[in-house]
């Protein structure tokens, strides 16, 4: 348990107020991630934070901003990125497995159940006539997160083009998720190239 | 016949795609497991995605349905092993240099740059899954109806897509 590989276990010189989380074990990152896993009904990110930051103290609020921006970039969903990064934080690529075990084991065993079910019962007129209403609530669902991270993330109007852009590569013209990622990705990167910061920087 | 080579392939090609959040995946989730491997239909599809939405922890959970209508138990473990492992192995390499990277001027670039990139696959997601979704007036209403009570109030999502299946019984059983 106590292998470090090659790199220091704690960074004392720099910050002191870091070292809270140096003795949380392996098996309690799983039984964490495993509770939030379980229980986070309707979006992971509220009950992290409530979990990671105000319940256990293993990141603090900037921290846990700063990670979920990071989870955001990256492929990956949200919620397995958080584990990973978290459990990676806290007991390197140990801890970062545990925690997305943890996270996918509930839901995965619920979804095993259901499609069971679904395969069995899924013709049921009252089956059909339910999920008719669920799938529908679902794009709904879908739009207003587009719309909040739409709010939250956006850091120019000309945003507003590029997502218009990569909608119609995809519907429209079918390039395909792959190339549109790279073609208006890099569009878009270009487009937020690094200027030399006049105004102080408001956003990370 | 034995598809979990098959089912390793596809999620784990899928895998790389969900920048921004697992729907972003969809258009090409749709054409390789509807089209190309036929392990379900269109709307079976939807409903499973629509039914995951309730489900706890990470919201593509369907997935392994999916694996487990193709292959059983083993192929459930495959795709949730191939959908999750590429992108976690990728975070938790990220995750080791990102303290290098802090003072790199690009890292803020590329954050700016991909926000609205995966707002707009996350988009052409749900338009996608719109069209076998939405069929008529009371089904576009009823997304309508979720979208604008979600912006408003500060409601469980999963409460809502519960009620929602509940309309859909009394609206759309056939009398």
């Amino acid at each position: 348990m106590s292998k470090t590989d090659g790199k220091p276990a704690q960074q004392t010189t720099a910050g002191a107020t870091k070292a809270v989380v140096a003795e949380v074990s392996i098996f309690q990152i799983f039984l964490e991630f495993l509770i939030i896993g379980a229980t986070s009904f309707g979006g992971v990110v509220p009950y992290l934070r409530e979990s990671l930051v105000t319940k256990r103290h293993w990141v603090d609020d900037k921290e846990f901003v700063e990670m979920l921006s990071i989870s955001q970039s990256l492929p990956g969903l949200n919620a397995t990125n958080m584990a990973v990064l978290v459990g990676e934080k806290l007991r390197g690529w140990m801890g970062a497995l545990a925690g997305i075990l943890g996270m996918c084991v509930p839901g995965a065993l619920l979804m095993f159940a259901v499609g069971i079910f679904y395969r069995e019962h899924g013709d049921h007129v009252w089956v059909t006539a339910a999920l008719k209403g669920v799938a529908a609530a679902a794009v709904g669902l879908l739009l207003s997160t587009v719309v909040n991270l739409s709010k939250k993330s956006l850091s120019s109007k000309f945003d507003l083009a590029f997502i218009a852009l990569t909608v119609i590569c995809v519907n429209r013209l079918h390039l395909g998720v792959p190339r549109t990622l790279i073609l208006v990705g890099i569009l878009a990167i270009l487009f937020h190239y690094p200027r030399k910061q006049q105004k102080g920087s408001a956003s990370s | 016949m034995n598809q979990i080579p098959a089912l390793i392939r596809v999620f784990s090609y899928l895998s790389i795609l969900t920048v921004g959040g697992g729907m972003a995946a969809f258009p090409e989730m749709k054409i390789l497991t509807v089209d190309v491997h036929q392990w379900l239909t269109f709307p079976q599809l939807i409903h499973l995605y629509s039914v995951g939405q309730m489900a706890p922890g990470p919201n593509m959970m369907m997935i392994v349905s999916i694996g487990q209508w193709a292959g059983g138990t083993l192929g459930a473990i495959a795709v949730l092993v191939a959908f999750f492992g590429p992108t976690a192995i990728l975070a938790y390499l990220v995750a080791k240099g990102w303290r290098k990277l802090e003072k790199w001027p690009w890292r803020t670039s590329i954050q700016q740059g991909l926000a609205p990139v995966s707002i707009g696959l996350l988009l052409a997601g749900c338009f996608s899954m719109a069209k076998g979704a939405i069929s008529g007036l009371e089904t576009g209403a009823l997304a309508v109806a979720v979208l604008l009570i979600l912006l408003q109030y500060k409601i469980n999502p999963a409460l809502l897509v519960l009620a929602s299946a509940v309309v859909g019984l009394f609206t759309f059983m056939p009398k």
